[in-house]
């Protein structure tokens, strides 16, 4: 009975300090990955090639689901606003739900499991391989060299992703509204016009977007850093970076949202 | 990869995504269309202003001359003080009457302005005197229930 309940009490203790020792070195490491990224902007190559591989190769994905999510948003918006008569505001649904909200959350999500889990795993695997330590040993620091490019890279990438995704959402809901359906043209494009404010909609969404483009490089490149050097420990730790990206995603756009458009 | 490959893709990538940020200010945003034109300021007091919202617009035969910038209660009369910037192309006379009106039965409300026939214009920083609250439109129920049982009383007899 006293052994159950100690064992039960010592199973939360381990976990919580577990929990909490995570949390410090994922803030030191994000202190040491700041500190060190002088570099990855010295040399800019390393980090264009990051943003070729997790902003340029991303393209067709968000491009292709934007786009159907904005024919979606239109038909079910169209469906849902002619019982009230007021197709024409059509444009402005479709508008504003993408900027601010679907645009930065579908394409953070799209990213982190797209582009999150690529670092992860090519981080990890250097690890695995014991590349990482070789860079050491040369007296290359590997945040600086590996890491910070692959960060930046993602950070950048991040809000012209979900740029392009609100974009393509748009003309998506163009394409099903007007070509496809009829509503007025004028109007869809008036209407959007009259309602989407460019501080209070658009900016806050690229900031959304932005925040987002560095919880999830954050955690990608943390968890590919602190991964398990062994296979399993990488497909665990790509594993990991999806659903805590993921969550943070959608935790921080209710954080986000709650202080933008409360009132 | 060579390195001019990876260049040209991350600079189509970079530029379409500007583009795409430049299409959602200027032609989903309100960027490039309305921001008024030296705008002036006028004011009007209304005993009710109903559901109207800062920047709703204000309209001029349906045309929209300028949008509200603030709304306050006057505490010395208790009346709502609606302050308003306007388009610098449009003047109007000094009678003019302005209306709180609902665009369809469930759209937002606007100022709507009626022009009258005073020679002289309304100064910058002037105030509309001639206002016409919103219509509430459970007063206006009330007030219907309130005639018809009247009438109801009064065929009785």
């Amino acid at each position: 009975m006293l052994d159950g309940l100690l064992s039960f009490f010592s199973f939360i203790g381990s976990r919580t300090i577990s929990a909490v020792w995570r949390l410090g070195f994922a803030a030191r490491f994000f202190g040491m990955l700041i500190l060190l990224s002088g570099s990855s902007f010295r040399r800019i190559n390393l980090t264009l090639r990051e943003i070729y591989f997790s902003g340029v190769m991303s393209l067709i994905i968000i491009l292709v689901s934007g786009l159907f999510v904005g024919m979606v948003l239109g038909l079910q918006g169209y469906d849902t606003l002619a019982r009230y008569g007021s197709e024409e505001a059509l444009g402005v649904l479709v508008a504003l739900s993408l900027v601010r909200e679907l645009g930065p959350v579908v394409a953070g999500l799209l990213f982190a499991s797209r582009a999150g889990s690529a670092i992860t795993a090519e981080i990890g695997l250097m690890k695995a391989t014991e590349q990482l330590d070789a860079m050491d040993m040369m007296a290359v620091n590997p945040i600086a060299r590996v890491v910070a490019p692959r960060f930046w890279g993602g950070v950048i990438s991040m809000p012209l992703l979900a740029a392009l995704f609100s974009a393509m959402g748009v003309l998506g809901g163009y394409l099903v509204g007007v070509v496809m359906i009829g509503t007025d043209s004028g109007s869809f494009w008036g209407q959007m016009q009259a309602s989407v404010d460019f501080q209070r909609d658009i900016l806050n969404g690229v900031i959304k977007s932005m925040v987002f483009g560095i919880a999830v490089s954050w955690v990608a490149v943390f968890e590919g850093y602190d991964s398990d050097a062994t296979a399993e420990g990488v497909s665990r730790a790509t594993t990991r970076t999806v659903v805590t990206s993921s969550l943070a995603i959608l935790g921080l756009d209710f954080i986000l949202t709650s202080l933008m458009f409360r009132g | 990869m060579r390195r001019t490959t990876i260049d040209i893709w991350v600079g189509i990538f970079v530029v379409i995504g500007v583009l795409a940020l430049l299409f959602l200010s200027l032609r989903v945003g309100n960027l490039g269309s309305s921001k008024l034109q030296s705008p002036y300021v006028l004011q009007a007091r209304f005993d009710n202003i109903g559901g109207l919202k800062v920047r709703a617009p204000i309209k001029s035969a349906g045309v929209v001359v300028g949008r509200i910038d603030s709304i306050a209660l006057d505490s010395q009369n208790y009346q709502a003080l609606v302050t308003m910037k306007m388009d610098d192309r449009y003047r109007f006379p000094k009678d003019t009457f302005a209306t709180i009106n609902t665009s369809g039965l469930l759209g937002e409300q606007y100022i709507g302005l009626e022009p009258g026939g005073d020679p002289e214009n309304i100064e910058p920083g002037g105030v509309i005197k001639k206002t016409q609250s919103a219509v509430v439109l459970e007063k206006l129920i009330s007030q219907f229930m309130f005639s018809a049982a009247e009438k109801g009383n009064a065929g009785d007899k």
